[in-house]
């Protein structure tokens, strides 16, 4: 069942396949597109309810349903595309469902079309009144709308909303308007017509040439040119060759591709199938992560759709050629991203990378020459096939074309999922799209900004002095970070720069697969070198010799996680110097996070003697007698934090 | 002599009928160990050791081949686990906005710790996991398949006594279809 497309080989006339001919029917994208728009044009208004993960969490799906309920209540009539046809002349509602809209921190979401207003935090209470007020007599509920932090307006929409105005979102797009679980829409909104160009108007060095002039470069990590690595596959003589959708996205703080997926799956697909064309491959692979189980749902119904709809299958758009794409889950390993990995784990074997060259383009899956992309990287490729690589390139900076999504987490106001043009600086990012950098109980303050950390662990951080950079590949790569698959997580002057660079040491050393000597063994080193600075049992030497094993396992390591494991610790090391040094010379952090470090006393101005902390310490550390003041042993004590948890009058000082 | 064993020649056949027949689906194809191996975890909740050893043979592979890639994936877990498996994620944002807090509040309430994941009566299992994804609600806590999110030790502690009381309930349930 694996290979259904080898049966038949791709070069082969269709008039020798009599059979075939009479069961394929080729899809006629134009067709499609006008019957729905036909049909759409009697949709008065269109409520999109953001169904992405983040939102489904906070309680979408009631939301969905009780607005359904509530269209039927008022007596309007619902879109439903089976039970209308182009001569009904009755207006209709439709509400739907949509991919992530990335506003995640104000869901569930709720997006009126063509109107554009969007309420936030919607709660099933809020249905009838949206319907009555806003679909029927297009009133606006000020108090379901976005109120901006920093200034206290309200905002009606996504046109005023700062989040979305400041943002260019290409890629994301449709993500948010469409369906994504209706193949019909994504074609109605131009969908597969690039595939169409190039599976029937274009050569396969035409369509290289063009990624190649768009100047688009890979999305998940390298920045590899796209064009060029489709060029060396593409000349590889082999009668197999395979597309690999590389959707394994492991870093920790990164859901680009999750939303990209669940958002538009359609396009990923189509990007595949471009690709596909490109290099002369038929067959092609979706590797999902298994932890976003939702996005495995939504990419395997839009294969399903897009086999039933002629999109894949035998002989696509009538152009001769062949192309089935099949979805692959992962199994929970970080390493599984880096690309050899990825292949043998498709193949069934253990996950684990192989030295490089043979490069993909050469031997890949099965051995075969194979390209394997980011689903980033793909979802874009459509958009360069239908406006041109011309379009594409006069967004980003000189050596970083287009835009690229990020996403927008930690201590800041709206996190979510953004999409800028290479070159935005991250004060643009943390402040203006990201509303401001908030303290630990969510407020903005206006000040605290301490550090961004970049590309998940495989990143560096940048400080205050980088705000006015302009990111894009080789101005991070310059400053020790890297774009990566585009995490971006902002940190308050509450965060230890010590214990997130032991975070991320402690996630790859977990993840090594534990092949290469350099990698496996070097990255347990530094998370126990770092442990000590932690429980304040380091020395100077203790740091130097962090960086050296560091540099080591930079320099020594066999794939990716190894070569940038350690730049986390690089990075904060030669930025945040003065903290290490703090922790190793005072035995003190400053933000108080790190736990043996910390100074617990008792403020004599709040202690009332109550004697509740002297009771449940479990090391008898505390002292003092009824209605007295009490004291803390600093020898015996462990710092466990009862003490801090039993107090109701907040006498317990250290624990932040 | 040879002595008469009594066999159930059945027995074996009807335990591994499951594993048959995902094996079938997946046309015996040794490069689709992972999904095969997903599928019985699915049906089974976890890989008993038998059951490797029986895919092994079915596919015609090493046992310590199976048993490898078994071991190497974090999804695969070779032990029992709980009716709810509670997952928190440990993913940078959710670890910035106090997941470990959550973790330990976690293991507390179930007297769990780092080396005991699941309750001794199998009803939840607590692991920490990489990211999910859902980023923007840090931090982030999934029983079974329901995300929570902004999950702190109060929201926490109304989430886990919604599933005891549940199970409570449905002991009582069970308990008076049975004594009538």
């Amino acid at each position: 069942m694996l290979k259904p497309s080898q049966q038949r080989s791709k070069t082969k006339p269709l008039t020798a396949n009599p059979i075939d001919m009479e069961t394929m029917t080729t899809i006629n994208l134009s067709q499609v597109k006008q019957s729905y728009d036909k049909i759409a044009s009697k949709i008065s208004k269109r409520i999109v309810v953001c169904a992405g993960t983040g939102c489904i969490a906070n309680g979408a799906m009631p939301v969905y349903h009780a607005l359904e309920k509530a269209i039927d209540e008022a007596g309007m009539r619902q879109f439903v595309e089976l039970e209308l046809n182009e001569h009904d002349d009755k207006q209709v509602i439709q509400v739907t469902g949509s991919g992530c809209q990335g506003f995640c921190a104000q869901g569930p979401l709720v997006n009126i079309l063509p109107d554009e207003t969007m309420y936030v935090k919607v709660k099933p209470e809020d249905a009838a009144e949206i319907i009555e007020k806003t679909i029927r007599h297009d009133e606006v509920i000020e108090r379901l709308l976005y109120i901006n932090p920093t200034n206290g307006e309200k905002n009606k929409g996504q046109l005023d909303i700062p989040f979305y105005k400041r943002q260019n979102r290409l890629v994301l797009g449709e993500c948010g308007h469409v369906d994504p679980e209706n193949i019909r829409e994504y074609i109605a909104h131009g969908g597969y017509f690039a595939a169409e160009k190039a599976f029937k108007r274009m050569t396969d060095v035409e369509i290289c040439e063009t990624l190649v002039e768009s100047g688009l470069r890979g999305r998940g990590g390298g920045g590899f040119p796209t064009g060029r690595k489709w060029n060396l596959t593409r000349v590889e003589q082999s009668e197999k060759k395979y597309v690999i959708c590389n959707g394994d996205e492991g870093d920790p703080g990164a859901f680009m591709d999750r939303s990209l997926m669940e958002g538009n799956p359609h396009r990923v697909l189509e990007g595949m199938m471009i690709a596909a064309k490109a290099i002369g491959a038929d067959e092609a692979y979706v590797y999902v992560r298994l932890e976003y189980p939702l996005a495995v749902k939504r990419m395997r119904k839009a294969i399903e759709d897009a086999m039933e709809a002629g999109v894949l299958g035998h002989d696509v758009f009538g152009s001769g050629y062949d192309m089935f794409i099949h979805i692959m889950e992962g199994a929970g390993a970080f390493v599984c991203g880096e690309e050899t990995a990825l292949m043998a784990s498709i193949e069934g074997k253990r996950g684990m990378p192989m030295p490089k060259p043979p490069f993909p383009a050469q031997k890949g899956l099965f051995g075969k020459p194979t390209v394997i992309n980011n689903v980033e990287t793909l979802a874009a490729v459509p958009l360069i096939i239908r406006h041109g690589a011309t379009w594409f390139n006069q967004h980003g900076t000189a050596s970083s074309k287009g835009t690229k999504t990020f996403a927008l987490t930690g201590h800041v106001a709206n996190t979510g999922l953004i999409e800028v043009p290479f070159g935005t600086t991250l004060r643009e990012i943390v402040y203006n799209i990201g509303g401001g950098v908030t303290d630990e109980d969510g407020k903005v303050t206006g000040e605290g900004f301490k550090a961004v950390q970049i590309g998940g662990p495989s990143g560096g951080c940048l400080t205050e002095e980088d705000l006015d950079l302009p990111l894009d590949y080789d101005n991070l790569i310059a400053k020790g970070a890297m774009v990566g698959s585009g995490g971006l997580v902002v940190m308050n002057k509450q965060s230890c720069m010590v214990q997130i660079a032991r975070f991320f040491m402690n996630f790859t050393q977990s993840e090594s697969c534990g092949k290469c000597v350099p990698c496996r063994e070097g990255t347990k080193q530094m998370l126990a070198l770092l442990d000590q600075v932690i429980d304040g049992k380091a020395t100077e030497e203790t740091i130097a010799l962090l960086e050296e094993v560091g540099h080591v396992v930079k320099k020594a390591s066999l794939c990716g996680l190894g070569k940038t494991a350690p730049s986390p610790v690089l990075s904060t090391i030669e930025k945040f110097k003065q903290e290490y040094m703090q922790h190793v010379h005072d035995k003190r952090c400053a933000t108080n996070n790190c736990k043996a470090l910390r100074n617990i006393t008792i403020d004599p101005e709040k202690c009332i003697g109550c004697t509740a902390c002297a009771r449940k310490c479990p090391v008898n550390a505390i002292s003092g007698e009824k209605k007295q003041l009490h004291f803390i042993d600093a020898e015996l004590c462990t710092k466990c934090g009862i003490c801090y948890e039993v107090c109701k009058f907040d006498a317990v000082l250290g624990f932040n | 002599m040879i002595k008469k064993v009594k066999t159930e020649p059945n027995k074996n056949l009807r335990q591994f009928q499951q594993v048959l027949e995902i094996i079938e689906r997946n046309n015996h194809d040794k490069a689709r160990l992972i999904p095969i191996l997903q599928q019985v975890q699915e049906a089974y909740r976890y890989l008993p050791p038998q059951v490797l050893t029986y895919v092994a043979t079915a596919l015609n592979m090493p046992v310590a081949e199976v048993y490898g890639v078994a071991t190497f994936y974090a999804h695969f877990s070779l032990e029992a686990k709980g009716k709810y498996i509670i997952k928190v994620c440990d993913g940078t944002a959710c670890h910035v906005k106090g997941s470990s807090k959550l973790l330990d509040t976690l293991y507390s309430k179930l007297k769990l710790n780092h080396e005991k994941h699941t309750t001794d009566d199998m009803m939840f299992t607590v692991e920490a996991v990489s990211c999910l994804g859902a980023c923007g609600l840090a931090p982030v806590m999934v029983v079974n398949e329901k995300v929570f999110g902004e999950v702190n030790a109060k929201k926490c502690d109304e989430i886990l006594k919604s599933y005891q009381d549940a199970e409570t309930e449905s002991a009582k349930v069970e308990n008076q279809t049975a004594n009538s």
